[in-house]
């Protein structure tokens, strides 16, 4: 079920998950740091989840560990799912 | 209220599984009733439920292959919709003094208890977490916390459950999720024979407990009732650890 990734897709499928763990809409953006969204690890399984499914990319906790802003999720996803 | 979705019992084709598995049908739970080999048993399980008005599917699989989980689940799910509450019963035996237990007694024992109930709850979690709501039992035992010689193997697997239950219970309590354990002590059953009359005269009670005895047990931690109840262990056991 890989969808097609671009990066905008990936950037709407990150900001759609954020959203269905409680990140505010309006403050999810490229530079927004998951501390400011009030996105913890949990979140980040549920993203990560999400992102597995449409992608067929997997986000170890490590690697998750390792994002500090949205971009960052989003740039890891979009680089492996091309 | 519990959202719409279905509940799974591993090793539900006998004993304390087959008693949990009518039980949650009858309290409205679709029901996948995991086996290993007994499918006559689970089908059994099925009908069971079936004449009571409750829905319920055979589910085969063994819990300790690690590819497992995912197949049994979902399976599961396309007929039942997303698995809430999961009940990892599936257990086996292979005493034996520490000196004689081989590798592939420990190993076996490890894989189908502990294991193969953390692999089930891995992957119930994606569900449960997304539905905001999931009811986790994990069927342990006194031997989990109290000595009985002979099941090192045993002990370790079901104290290992024991662990597990509270620390997922504190991963994942803000979504809704609780898990829990149920810690039987002397419960007659097929793989309970033999254990018997020593231990028997050691139950405060005077009896051995039931299957319905622990099934009534995970029916209150899989109900709504319960969804401040998480990470503990339920001891269901006629005093015998009191």
């Amino acid at each position: 079920m890989a969808a097609t990734a671009t990066k905008e897709g990936v950037e709407r499928t990150i900001a759609d998950a954020l959203e269905q763990v409680g990140a505010d809409a309006e403050e999810i953006k490229p530079d927004a740091t998951f501390e400011a969204l009030d996105v913890d690890s949990l979140d980040l399984v549920e993203v990560a989840q999400v992102v597995e499914e449409e992608y067929g990319v997997e986000i170890t906790g490590e690697d998750a560990q390792r994002f500090e802003t949205v971009r960052d999720a989003v740039e890891f996803v979009a680089n492996r799912a091309s | 209220m519990a959202p719409e979705g279905s509940a799974l019992v591993t090793g539900g084709s006998r004993g304390i599984g087959a008693a949990i598995a009518r039980g949650l049908a009858a309290d409205g739970w679709p029901v996948g009733v995991n086996y290993r080999s007994d499918a006559e048993g689970a089908e059994r399980v099925v009908r069971d439920a079936a004449s009571n008005g409750g829905r319920a599917v055979a589910a085969p699989g063994d819990v300790s292959d690690p590819e497992a989980a995912a197949a049994i689940v979902d399976a599961l799910e396309e007929r039942f919709g997303p698995l809430l509450v999961l009940v990892n019963n599936a257990g086996i035996r292979a005493d034996g003094l520490s000196p004689q237990i081989r590798d592939d007694d420990w190993e076996r024992v490890l894989a189908t208890n502990l294991s193969g109930a953390f692999r089930l709850t891995r992957r119930a979690l994606r569900s449960m977490m997304r539905a905001r709501y999931g009811r986790v039992v994990n069927i342990a035992s006194v031997v989990g916390r109290r000595a009985n010689p002979g099941q090192a193997n045993y002990a370790a697997s079901k104290a290992g459950l024991i662990g597990l239950t509270g620390t997922i219970a504190a991963e994942v309590a803000r979504r809704g999720v609780t898990v829990n354990a149920v810690a039987p002590g002397l419960v007659e059953t097929e793989m309970t024979e033999g254990l018997g009359d020593e231990l028997l005269r050691s139950v405060p009670a005077r009896r051995a407990g039931t299957p319905e005895d622990v099934a009534a047990c995970v029916r209150f931690l899989a109900s709504d009732a319960a969804g401040y109840v998480t990470g503990t262990t339920l001891t269901v056991d006629g005093g015998l650890t009191a």
